[in-house]
């Protein structure tokens, strides 16, 4: 009887060829931004001049930092849609307080903006984790909310430029070595939050969760803490994104950064984090976020209507949702015929 | 509810039956546990000892408490009473992370893998290797996971994720990541309820090893042939308590089974015969490209035709291929004389098949739906008037066929979930029966069920017949298949075999046959 010798696994060596996609998934997206840039560089040849490029960097650079935030969350299959309500408010308060303190340091207003958004995660990572709430609910509801107390507190009176220190301002249009300020900072951000995610066994367990988020309490995954982090950690990077904002426009009512939180989610899907959560990079949802503002200009200086620019956008959204399926179905499917051929190994 | 310990039970290793006990203290003691939720009592008296080097079964009808105690070993549970004992030290264990460090490694009968992951990842999960700063040493960890997988003499790669891989590979990873914590009690849940035979041999040879490296194995299973393979002592639990443990030489399948129900089934499967009326289902060289290939056979009113094969062969593709789920290249499917379109299970639903799917949980039952609206599926459209379900048939079609199949529930409102394996395949096949299909297609009809639910399901499948339904039965247990089919069919990479009738079939030939050791016979 032969059938004991027969092979116990037949997982070939070459199905790992859905991790290669994995990987070859943020270069594709790097790949994306420069034949944009190209094809819109031969019809728009100012395109390429330094003001554009600073635009084409510092414009995305607060959607890369919500969207750092945001892919923790949705890795840990949730969602937050509140950021941009957050941002709104960190953005008001903040500029609220330097009507008040005109000599309030750069620093310490950035921390401000941090804290405010922090707070805000906090209440979403407290009802989401602890009171098991559906998290897209909860946090359209914080949507709301936040927006409403946003108003309420600006009661129809703006920020205005005249108001905001220097400083600060310089910190929202200047640049070091011709890169800007804030593209320096979300850098900075993708590269601490995106080693982390690889490196601590903390970040490891965000992945576990929204991978199987059962086996992940079996394996001892602190659930409910790592969850409750994930929104924190959001809410502190959108409150962060609100002090930027106001030293990039300097302006502020009390609609500002509404609308947002779907920038921020759509950057994030179409970096390759997939919506059901368990995989995705930090780095993937910043190259997403760069992809779509490099769309968004590049149909400006191509002279297309802003009308496409959306369109566009969803239409990326929908290709990277069918490769996520694909990728996932795909996998099973090889499995299955391959599993069909067992015995002839 | 107080036990009263026979000697022999308690007996010290060095007793009467120190040839099969080890000569040495246990390492794990469980006296009396108990688990409450609320007013139900999941654990009355949950008691166990085990041996270093041993392979111990617990055994147990569903329900009796046996997960409930494994939980509480694992840490997912407190226990609300008795006493758990780790090698001489009492324990009590908050969480998973607690039972894991004291050496305790639990694998549960579904695979608890992350999808997303590697499987080194896997392995190490919330317990990476480490370097300088805490940080996640990547290298070390695929090298230790080679080295389990060498241990385990499993050619599996580290690198890999484990999306898609076979249920018996994602078996490996968790008896892989019980071995890299050194634990020293492992216990498996049912380990073997998807594997084919070949791969659970592979496992008794895993837990071989195990056992020569000195861990207790505590091992669950439905299937007591291989509690007779693989254990050297038996507890047995009925209704949350303690029942009785025995060394396996001391103690037939009958009376475990009598331990376990608590009353004599004279035979698992009833002796019968049975004369079959007409075809209802012609399959005729049936092939979709590289899956299966000209496959030919009949299925007659009134007799149960067992789809025999190692998992793999084809047994599920080709039940798919005739309900139209899958389309195929080649062949014709007819049921009572009408030819079916391929790829329309709709057709092949109106035309009188119903199918019962391996998997329930996913494909057979909407989990969170409430039981009777399960049971009401398929029948939808009898149900409804002018385009909307009346609750009250829905009900009565419910309440009949719980009635008849003997469905366990609490209210017809419960989602599906909350019913034990049995249970939820009754519902299964009621959504299919209230149907009045001509042939039932089931796949894996008792899966991870109870013994005592196992052969009602039987009884079932031979009441159905008697009333002139047939039925096609894919199954990996070889004693189902020879115990309920009155005709075999044997697959092997996708290619039939052998066909044997019930008098000619026994397990040795059917097992040639899976393995591609024989023609065709002329039958």
């Amino acid at each position: 009887m032969s059938v004991i010798d027969q092979p116990l696994t037949t997982t070939p060596a070459r199905t790992s060829f859905i991790t290669k996609i994995l990987r070859f998934r943020e270069l594709a997206i790097v790949v994306a931004i420069l034949l944009v840039f190209a094809a819109t560089y031969f019809k728009n040849t100012s395109f390429a001049s330094t003001a554009s490029l600073q635009q084409l960097l510092s414009g995305p650079s607060i959607v890369i930092l919500l969207a750092v935030g945001e892919t923790l969350v949705i890795v840990t299959r949730n969602v937050d849609l509140s950021v941009g309500s957050v941002l709104g408010l960190s953005a008001y308060l903040v500029g609220d307080l330097f009507v008040h303190y005109p000599h309030m340091p750069v620093v310490l207003a950035l921390f401000i903006g941090l804290l405010i958004g922090m707070v805000c995660g906090v209440v979403n990572g407290v009802i989401v984790a602890y009171a098991r709430m559906p998290a897209l609910v909860v946090t359209l509801g914080m949507l709301y909310i936040i927006r409403g107390i946003d108003a309420i507190i600006v009661n129809g009176v703006q920020i205005l430029p005249s108001q905001i220190p220097q400083s600060f301002i310089n910190l929202g249009a200047g640049a070091v070595l011709g890169i800007p300020y804030l593209f320096l900072i979300a850098v900075g951000t993708v590269a601490i939050v995106g080693y982390s995610m690889r490196t601590f066994r903390p970040a490891r367990d965000f992945y576990a969760i929204g991978s199987n988020p059962e086996a992940a309490v079996l394996a001892g995954v602190r659930v409910q803490r790592r969850v409750f982090s994930a929104f924190a950690i959001s809410g502190a990077l959108a409150g962060l994104g609100g002090a930027l904002w106001l030293a990039e426009f300097a302006t502020v009512a009390s609609t500002a950064g509404s609308g947002y939180e779907l920038n921020v989610v759509a950057a994030v899907v179409v970096g390759g984090v997939a919506i059901f959560g368990g995989s995705g990079t930090v780095l993937g949802a910043a190259l997403g976020a760069l992809l779509l503002n490099t769309i968004d200009q590049a149909l400006v200086a191509a002279g297309v209507s802003s009308f496409w620019n959306q369109a566009v956008a969803g239409f990326l959204l929908l290709v990277a949702i069918a490769f996520d399926r694909y990728v996932s179905v795909g996998a099973e499917k090889i499995l299955r015929v391959e599993g069909a051929h067992r015995g002839n190994a | 509810m107080e036990r009263v310990e026979t000697p022999d039970e308690a007996a010290p290793p060095n007793g009467s039956d120190s040839k099969r006990t080890p000569d040495v203290a246990p390492v794990l003691v469980v006296d009396g546990a108990t688990k409450f939720f609320g007013p139900v009592k999941a654990l009355i008296d949950g008691s166990i000892t085990l041996y270093p080097g041993e392979a111990h079964a617990l055994l147990g009808e569903n329900g009796a408490g046996k997960s409930t105690l494994v939980k509480i070993l694992a840490g997912v549970y407190t226990a609300d009473g008795g006493h758990i004992t780790l090698e001489g030290q009492p324990v009590r264990f908050a969480n998973p992370i607690a039972a894991r460090e004291a050496g305790i490694s639990v694998i549960y009968q579904e695979p608890t893998l992350f999808p997303d992951l590697t499987i080194a990842e896997n392995i190490f999960m919330g317990r990476h290797p480490l370097r300088s700063a805490k940080r996640i040493d990547r290298s070390e960890m695929m090298k230790r996971a080679e080295e389990v997988f060498a241990r385990l003499g499993v050619p599996l790669a580290p690198g890999r994720l484990a999306r898609g891989l076979s249920v018996a590979d994602q078996q490996i990873v968790e008896i892989a990541k019980a071995i890299s914590f050194n634990a020293t009690i492992i216990i498996m849940d049912e380990p073997t309820a998807a594997l084919t035979e070949v791969e659970v041999l592979r496992l008794f040879d895993v837990v071989a090893t195990l056992r020569s490296e000195g861990a207790a194995v505590m091992f669950i299973s439905h299937r007591l042939e291989e509690v007779f393979a693989m254990c050297q002592r038996v507890t047995i639990m009925r209704d949350g308590a303690f029942v009785k443990t025995a060394p396996i030489a001391d103690i037939t399948i009958d009376d475990v089974i009598f331990a376990m129900v608590g009353r004599d089934i004279v035979s698992l499967y009833g002796d019968h015969t049975r004369t079959p009326g007409l075809n209802v289902l012609e399959v005729k060289h049936l092939t979709r490209e590289g899956v299966f290939t000209d496959i030919s056979f009949d299925v007659r009113a009134g007799e149960i035709v067992a789809l025999a094969g190692l998992v793999g062969a084809g047994r599920t593709e080709v039940a798919r291929g005739i309900f139209g789920i899958d389309k195929v290249d080649a062949g014709s499917v007819t049921i009572g004389g009408l030819k079916l379109k391929s790829g329309s299970p709709l057709q092949a639903m109106n035309a009188g098949i119903g199918f019962v799917p391996e998997d329930r949980r996913q494909q057979g039952l909407v989990m969170q739906m409430a039981i009777d609206r399960n049971a009401s599926l398929a029948s939808i459209r009898s149900l409804s008037h002018f385009g909307l379900i009346r609750k009250a048939s829905e009900r009565k079609l419910a309440a009949e066929w719980a009635a008849r199949l003997r469905l366990k529930f609490g209210r017809f409102s419960d989602a599906v979930l909350t019913l034990s394996g049995g249970n939820q395949q009754k519902v299964v096949l009621a959504k299919w029966l209230a149907r009045q299909p001509r042939l039932l297609i089931i796949d894996e009809p008792t899966r991870g069920i109870d013994i005592g639910t196992k052969s009602e399901v039987h009884r079932l499948l031979g009441e159905l017949v008697d009333q002139g339904i047939a039925v096609l039965m894919i199954s990996s247990e070889m004693p189902e298949v020879l115990g309920v089919a009155d005709r075999i069919l044997v697959l092997h990479e996708g290619r039939l075999a052998a066909e044997f009738s019930r008098e000619e079939a026994n397990e040795a030939s059917i097992m040639r046959a899976a393995a591609g050791q024989m023609k065709v016979s002329a039958s």
